[in-house]
């Protein structure tokens, strides 16, 4: 069950899923520096935080050109897992791997402070260990977190299922008020159609264990963990 | 050699949080008579060679794929010659 960590210049979470995955997660993790261009032997890809390429032009715009983009684009298509969490998402959004894009938080703000997120679907690769409708609270850290698509795409998310994370009170509620950053419908995080490409805003790498303040991004790394035992069997 | 001139702007109905801030802070500075501001993004490219359809071509290209997002932006290219 090996796991890569995409290393972009100006990648700054990296190191923080690196040791979830080998610490608390115990499994083989490697970096994989964006000049690489393959990805050969690896189970499920990590693009992480940060502030890849200074997030100059669009943020995620210039690193989705890196040298290892096609073999993460290829690897996404043939079905390997990748989830892109913050920068990461943007950079799977400008690939085109997702639909939609990101605008400036709608307070202009860089937020950076917990947040309640609603899990949508238990069926996929990296839910499979969460509930429907549980609430988890996972750290978000970013100043463009605004998800916008058009009313098309928006539908087709809902259509699809692939709405998987959305901002929400404490009990639940996916109301604007507990929304950060203006995001269409609330929207934290989403798949592809298929369901083995993720992205999402908030940080789970920043709350996996309970030194930290609490474990709830623990079980999206276990769910994609036993997704991938199960599928390998 | 051409000279572009590239501007990049955001599509009609997508929520521009710069251009609300600038708004509001020239409200603050008594100009009543603005109704809405739009930030967008002046980009200058310049090329070597080739005619000018070709560079048009060229730059449409660079547009699309690099130095606008479709799903959030438009963008219209001008074109000189220049020394």
């Amino acid at each position: 069950m090996k796991f890569g960590i995409i290393v972009f210049p100006g990648s700054n979470c990296d190191a923080d899923c690196y040791h979830v995955i080998k610490e608390v997660m115990n499994q083989p993790v490697e970096y994989i520096w964006h000049k690489e261009n393959t990805v050969a032997g690896f189970d499920a890809l990590i693009l992480p935080g940060g502030f890849s390429y200074g997030d100059y032009l669009r943020t995620g715009a210039i690193a989705r050109f890196s040298p290892i983009m096609p073999a993460v684009i290829d690897f996404a298509e043939q079905g390997g897992l990748v989830i892109g969490i913050c920068n990461g998402f943007q950079i799977l959004l400008e690939a085109g791997l997702l639909p939609g894009a990101m605008l400036r938080n709608r307070s202009l703000k860089f937020i950076c402070k917990p947040v309640f997120l609603k899990v949508n679907r238990a069926d996929t690769p990296f839910t499979n260990h969460m509930k429907v409708d549980q609430v988890v609270r996972i750290p978000v850290a970013h100043g463009e977190g605004n998800y916008f698509c058009d009313q098309n795409t928006l539908q087709s998310l809902k259509d699809n299922g692939q709405i998987i994370f959305t901002y929400c009170s404490e009990d639940g509620q996916e109301l604007p008020e507990f929304n950060p950053n203006g995001s269409l419908a609330n929207i934290a995080g989403i798949c592809n159609i298929k369901g083995n490409v993720l992205g999402m805003m908030p940080h789970p790498e920043r709350c996996s264990e309970e030194i930290l303040g609490g474990r709830d991004g623990f079980y999206i790394f276990d769910s994609m963990i036993n997704w991938l035992e199960e599928v390998g069997k | 050699m051409f000279k572009a001139n590239i501007f990049v702007t955001l599509k009609n109905g997508v929520l521009d949080p710069q251009g609300e801030a600038v708004k509001k802070s020239l409200k603050v500075l008594d100009y009543g008579q603005v109704e809405e501001v739009r930030i967008g993004k002046y980009i200058e490219v310049w090329l070597e060679g080739g005619d000018r359809d070709s560079a048009l071509k060229e730059l449409e290209e660079m547009s699309d794929r690099l130095l606008a997002n479709p799903v959030i932006e438009d963008y219209r290219v001008e074109i000189v010659e220049v020394e």
